[in-house]
């Protein structure tokens, strides 16, 4: 049964219905857990005791960053399979994980620049952390790049699946950046070994905000597939059903 | 805690609000766009339908 209910998902057909009934769950979960998180980060944590209420931006910044990095290798690891098995729906959601872990990305490094000004006293400074979270951003939009220049869908897939593969060797590098050298960009505290040095009332809302992103992005990502699958499978038959329903 | 002390974030209010205005700014436009998207390509695949059919 298991078996058969993963074979009809791999269907477009099915993958299109599914995703459609399961968009509006993802998306009310998604809202519940951010109001959440918002109330608990914005009104009942206390401020920090060095940085008062700016660090406030944290629950968007980390939330964004953790989010980075996880989609990305969400997009390669589908990648591998599209290129390994010639699964199509794995190609779908690499390719539409693209935009959504840009978009990630650049939130990070956005919310990063407002809250290090205050800091900091500066936007940017070129340290391993921010460098290797802006070299992550260019790799998304070379994907999405790449993608875009080649007219095969299927072959665009392939050389969109390597160029992701080769670049998984700097989410290691974004991870221990802030260990390997001496950066400005402070280290972990929630996955540090033994007791996160962050207080509860901080890491509630954290946690709360990290999980709705982590909803956000599967509801975003099904839709954005959705559409990849709807393009990729305009002449089938079950489509043009689906239009003629309409 | 009123309402003005609130939004004042303790003299953070420009980078805190800017932050969480761009967050949202970022997560609506997401959605947005595959929203206009499908709408696009349903009407498009119907009238590529269309077309085929009369031509038939």
């Amino acid at each position: 049964m298991f078996n058969n209910f993963f074979h009809r998902l791999a269907s477009p057909r099915h993958f299109y219905r599914i995703a459609g009934a399961l968009i509006p769950w993802l998306a009310g979960a998604c809202l519940l857990l951010s109001m959440a998180g918002l109330y608990y980060g914005l009104v009942v944590a206390p401020p920090d005791y060095q940085q008062g209420d700016s660090y406030r931006i944290m629950f968007i910044h980390v939330p964004a960053a953790w989010m980075s990095l996880f989609i990305y290798v969400v997009m390669a690891g589908t990648g591998a399979i599209g290129l390994i098995w010639r699964m199509k729906l794995a190609e779908v959601v690499a390719i539409s994980s693209a935009p959504i872990g840009a978009s990630f990305t650049f939130l990070a490094l956005v919310t990063g620049s407002i809250w290090g000004k205050p800091m900091w006293g500066t936007w940017w400074v070129w340290d391993a952390r921010l460098t290797s979270e802006l070299i992550l951003l260019f790799l998304y939009l070379g994907v999405i790049a790449l993608h875009g220049a080649i007219e095969d869908r299927r072959i665009a897939a392939r050389a969109v699946a390597i160029l992701a593969l080769v670049g998984v060797i700097n989410i290691p590098i974004i991870h221990y950046s802030v260990e390997w050298w001496n950066t400005l960009h402070q280290g972990p505290t929630v996955t540090k070994f033994g007791k996160p040095s962050i207080d509860i009332s901080m890491l509630i809302p954290l946690l709360l905000m990290a999980l709705a992103f982590k909803l956000y992005y599967a509801f975003v990502v099904l839709m954005r597939a959705r559409c990849e699958v709807l393009e990729r499978e305009r002449n089938a038959g079950w489509v043009r059903e689906l239009v003629e329903r309409r | 805690m009123n309402l003005t002390e609130f939004l004042h974030m303790g003299g953070y209010a420009v980078y805190v609000w800017t932050s969480y205005g761009i967050a949202l700014l970022i997560l609506l436009i997401n959605i947005v766009l595959p929203l206009r998207q499908r709408r696009k390509l349903l009407t498009d695949i119907a009238r590529t339908a269309r077309r085929a059919r009369r031509e038939s």
